[in-house]
């Protein structure tokens, strides 16, 4: 495990920390982390993230979901045991299809959403029993906090914050975790 | 300020005038003897290579018109059975032109009136987003008066060969084409009941289209702190959207579902609320962008047309729930009277059904699911077009099978109508767009219209 030093900067207002983003940014400085207490709309593409790849994820969970309805369907309903669907008592899959469009729906939904919101706490590091990575909690009421790592001058990063209004700023020891 | 151009007055007015000839062409070839049906059914006869097709499908399109039809007795001889089909097919012959026209009137209308209901409710929500379109709006629900009163004056004049129940026979006892179905309804489908409600209708529409843009146009000389105008306007659009669900409910019944007198389903108006609200938003996206192509409308940025191109990808889904709901139930339970409407359309008008569900449904789904996309103006374009000819399709189907059976096809009937329909849509619609300012400067939201990001 390495030890790096980091600067928490905090503010306390999302309007000031957007503009101090920008200004950082444009200082060329490198933001590790930001920690809010909800989230605040455009910061991601202000600090230069990459844009979310999730939609792609939804999507591919959504085929996922609706093969599987299909496949489900034709072996309980058409295979295992052949069911008289409405009256009509075809035993084919496509001419009992429209009775099963509400499944193909409801599953497509739903492995779309579930597995949406897992890979999204596993990709965001999140799982039971993990203990917080939040270096502030004052974070999950009512502080923004910016991580920026150290590499040479301090005191003009320590002073390029002071004036984009941050509150508080610390420099702390960050032990790698991972 | 837009002005009318003249290659667009001159485009419109061609259009117009190739859709009347060519309208009035099919409409004065359409009316064959009943000796020349008998040779082309004879002769399609031998060509199919069996007269058992023919008869089924005939016997199909019996049974949702057996209103027309006293077909009950089973003892005609086959000859009988050859000359009641042979006039039969010449009245769907008939019916052809008139059916046409109607389908094109009324797809003009519906974009509209949706517009119109679109409209009505971003001053009724207080919309932020959306001012800046109001002009664009303003001018498609112009061509709402005059094309509704089209489609009122096509549907008295199409007369029976467009909606069965005006043939006065259908509601004499002594007559041999009474129905008794159609007879129990004719308090409701009558035609002078029609012809008032109709009338009803347009002039609520019409008469709040008429304030409103009133109060529009007098909010932008209005002072900067009076908002009289548009407070009013708010009013009378809360007002008017409970008017509109009602009469747009009643109007499908009256105007589209009526045509197969015996059919009905509980949530026709709906479905065809949600058709008219694509098209109507599909056209205020397409003529926006073609404004700002042309350096007009610049307030409008990128996310604007991400809204709307968000609302074309959600009615578009909204329309396919709701033409599932009302398939799947009439599908499940199977009952003779309710399905025979589907049965039609699925055997005798395949590809215009289930073409209709790819390209209102599959194709919008998927060309706009990614958000990227419904930023990019051709792709708005080519989504809106497939979407718009797919709503053509829609209300094809929803009246063709009733009149003119298995004799469809779009060919120069249809055509020809929706050019005459589409030339004078263009020319009413750019015509108001030209008559103030794209900017609606005096709306208290403009400014927020004009930052809208997303």
């Amino acid at each position: 495990m390495e030890a790096s030093k980091v600067i928490h900067a905090i503010y306390t207002d999302d309007d000031v920390l957007m503009s101090a983003v920008k200004k950082v940014k444009a200082a060329k400085h490198h933001i590790e982390e930001i920690y809010t207490p909800f989230p605040v709309h455009g910061l991601d593409k202000a600090m230069g993230l990459a844009p979310t790849r999730i939609a792609i994820a939804s999507f591919i969970y959504g085929c996922i979901g609706l093969t599987v309805s299909i496949v489900m369907m034709n072996y309980i309903m058409i295979e295992d045991w052949p069911q008289n669907i409405g009256g009509k008592p075809s035993f084919s899959y496509i001419e009992n299809m429209p009775a099963f469009v509400p499944i193909m729906f409801e599953l497509t939904v739903f492995f779309a959403a579930h597995l949406m919101v897992i890979t999204f706490y596993l990709r965001s590091r999140m799982w039971p029993f993990k203990k917080a990575e939040n270096p502030d909690p004052r974070t999950t009421d009512d502080h923004f906090l910016m991580e920026i790592p150290v590499h040479g001058n301090i005191k003009d990063l320590e002073a390029l914050l002071a004036e984009t209004g941050a509150v508080e700023i610390n420099i702390v020891d960050k032990e790698e975790a991972h | 300020m837009y002005t009318l151009s003249n290659r667009l007055k001159i485009f419109s007015v061609a259009l117009m005038l190739l859709g009347a000839l060519g309208w009035f062409y099919s409409y004065s070839a359409s009316h064959v003897s009943l000796d020349e049906v008998k040779t082309m059914l004879a002769e399609e006869a031998s060509h199919s290579g069996g007269h058992g097709e023919v008869a089924d499908t005939h016997a199909l399109a019996e049974e949702s018109h057996a209103a027309t039809d006293s077909h009950e007795s089973g003892g005609l001889t086959a000859e009988a059975h050859d000359d009641e089909h042979a006039e039969h097919v010449m009245h769907q012959i008939h019916n052809r032109p008139y059916s046409a026209l109607y389908v094109a009137a009324f797809f003009f209308m519906m974009i509209a009136l949706g517009a119109l209901a679109f409209y009505g409710i971003q001053y009724a929500s207080q919309a932020g987003w959306s001012p800046v379109l109001f002009r664009v709006m303003e001018a498609i629900t112009y061509y709402l008066l005059p094309g509704a009163l089209i489609v009122l004056a096509i549907a008295l004049w199409g007369d029976d060969h467009i909606f069965v129940w005006m043939n006065p026979d259908m509601v004499n006892p002594e007559s041999a084409d009474y129905d008794a179905l159609v007879a129990n309804k004719s308090g409701w489908l009558n035609k002078s009941a029609f012809t008032i409600r109709a009338l009803i209708y347009i002039a609520g529409w019409c008469a709040y289209r008429y304030f409103s843009r009133k109060f529009s146009l007098a909010q932008d000389n209005a002072d900067i702190n009076d908002n009289r105008n548009f407070k009013k306007n708010f009013r009378i659009s809360a007002a008017f959207l409970v008017f509109y669900i009602y009469t747009e409910s009643m109007m499908s019944w009256d105007w589209i579902m009526s045509v197969d007198p015996h059919w009905f389903s509980t949530l026709f108006g709906w479905y065809v609320f949600a058709s008219m609200f694509v098209s109507g938003i599909t056209v205020i996206a397409l003529i926006t962008i073609y404004l700002k192509s042309k350096g007009l409308m610049e307030f409008v940025n990128d996310s604007h047309m991400h809204d709307l191109a968000k609302f074309m990808f959600a009615i578009s889904i909204f329309w396919a729930y709701l033409w599932f709901s009302q398939f799947m139930l009439i599908w499940y339970a199977n009952i003779p009277e309710e399905v025979t409407y589907f049965v039609t359309r699925i055997e005798d008008y395949k590809l215009p059904f289930f073409g209709m569900l790819v390209m209102n449904f599959i194709f919008p789904f998927l060309v706009l699911m990614n958000s990227d996309y419904k930023r990019i103006p051709w792709f708005i374009v080519m989504a809106g077009i497939v979407i718009l000819i797919g709503h053509y399709v829609d209300v094809f189907n929803m009246i063709m099978p009733a009149t003119v059976g298995d004799r469809w096809s779009i060919g120069l009937p249809e055509l020809s109508a929706v050019a005459l329909f589409l030339g004078l849509f263009l020319l009413l619609v750019f015509y108001a767009l030209s008559k103030a300012p794209l900017l609606p400067k005096g709306n208290p939201f403009i400014k927020e219209s004009e930052h809208f990001h997303y």
